[in-house]
């Protein structure tokens, strides 16, 4: 059993730290992956003002809310099933982290349905886009940054959900204990940074030209 | 039982929900420029309330905060520079007839 820190560390507090200090160099790669795109829209968003306006009011502002919420509440049941474990309930941890997956995987339904939303409504950049009038070139980036950018987030989200069903499954025969949890607290990480680049996106995609 | 979830957590929870509530709502009222500055605002408060609490920043040293805080430094660097390009061109692309 790992209740006994790696030959390299003193003990299992300086390996438990230095397993969160991977994550966040790996999450700051990842904010700068997210960040690029974002510029590239904040950049066209200022050139056209109108036209990504326009476009954003063709989003399903009801399901990007109800996504948003779901994810902020799955977050919410990662953090307290994290905190369950280090209390060593490794069962009632598992039914959390489950439930939390679950919740991932009604984000990824509702996602589909919103894309074949969309695509119906002639909305996908080369696949019949029939958005026309003066906004059409503007809204066509508009719509290369949403697909771009909501599928690279659903393949985090999916990346997510198998992690935590494996830490779901882990807690449930025991692995980890008070002293041992390391891996709980890093996939938590994980996915509380997967909800964090979502209200970003959320703000971007779903909130501007709802006024006129 | 003590696996109840700890005060903190279901504070932020309805905190982050109560926020969702309040941008979308305030996306619908006409106040020009400042719905974007409302919406990112609103959307920076609710990354802040993940990243102090469900991701426990509140709780941790130095170093790890020196960690988290610079992929987003990186990222601050990189928005101020384009920003100090796209945002104050008079003509763009540069060179381009008035």
């Amino acid at each position: 059993m790992p209740d006994t820190p790696a030959f390299q560390f003193v003990d299992l507090r300086q390996q438990h730290e230095t397993a969160q200090l991977g994550m966040w160099v790996f999450l700051a790669t990842e904010v700068l992956f997210f960040g690029g795109l974002i510029l590239g829209y904040c950049v066209y968003r200022f050139a056209y003002p109108d036209g990504f306006a326009e476009a954003a009011r063709h989003t399903q502002i009801a399901i990007g809310t109800a996504n948003t919420a779901i994810l902020l509440t799955s977050s919410f049941l990662v953090a307290w099933a994290v905190s369950i474990v280090r209390l060593g309930v490794g069962r009632v941890a598992s039914i959390v982290f489950a439930a939390a997956a679950l919740l991932g995987c009604v984000f990824l339904v509702l996602k589909g349905i919103e894309y074949k939303i969309e695509y119906d409504e002639h909305l996908v950049p080369g696949f019949f886009f029939a958005f026309r009038g003066p906004n059409a070139t503007s809204a066509w980036l508009f719509f290369s940054f949403y697909f771009v950018a909501t599928a690279v987030h659903a393949l985090h989200v999916a990346i997510g959900i198998v992690v935590l069903i494996v830490i779901a499954l882990k807690s449930r025969t025991g692995t980890y204990s008070e002293r041992y949890h390391a891996p709980a607290t890093v996939a938590g990480l994980y996915w509380h940074f997967v909800d964090l680049v979502w209200v970003f996106l959320f703000a971007l995609i779903y909130l501007p030209g709802r006024t006129s | 039982m003590s696996w109840y979830p700890p005060r903190a957590l279901v504070l932020s929870w309805a905190g982050l929900l109560a926020l969702l509530g309040l941008t979308v709502f305030a996306a619908y009222q006409p106040l020009g420029t400042f719905n974007t500055v409302i919406a990112l605002g609103i959307a920076t408060m609710k990354a802040l309330l993940i990243a102090a609490v469900f991701m426990e920043l509140r709780e941790r040293d130095g170093l790890t905060i020196a960690f988290a805080g610079a992929g987003f430094f990186w990222l601050a660097v990189m928005l101020w520079l384009a920003f100090s390009d796209y945002l104050t061109r008079p003509v763009a692309p540069a060179g381009a007839a008035s």
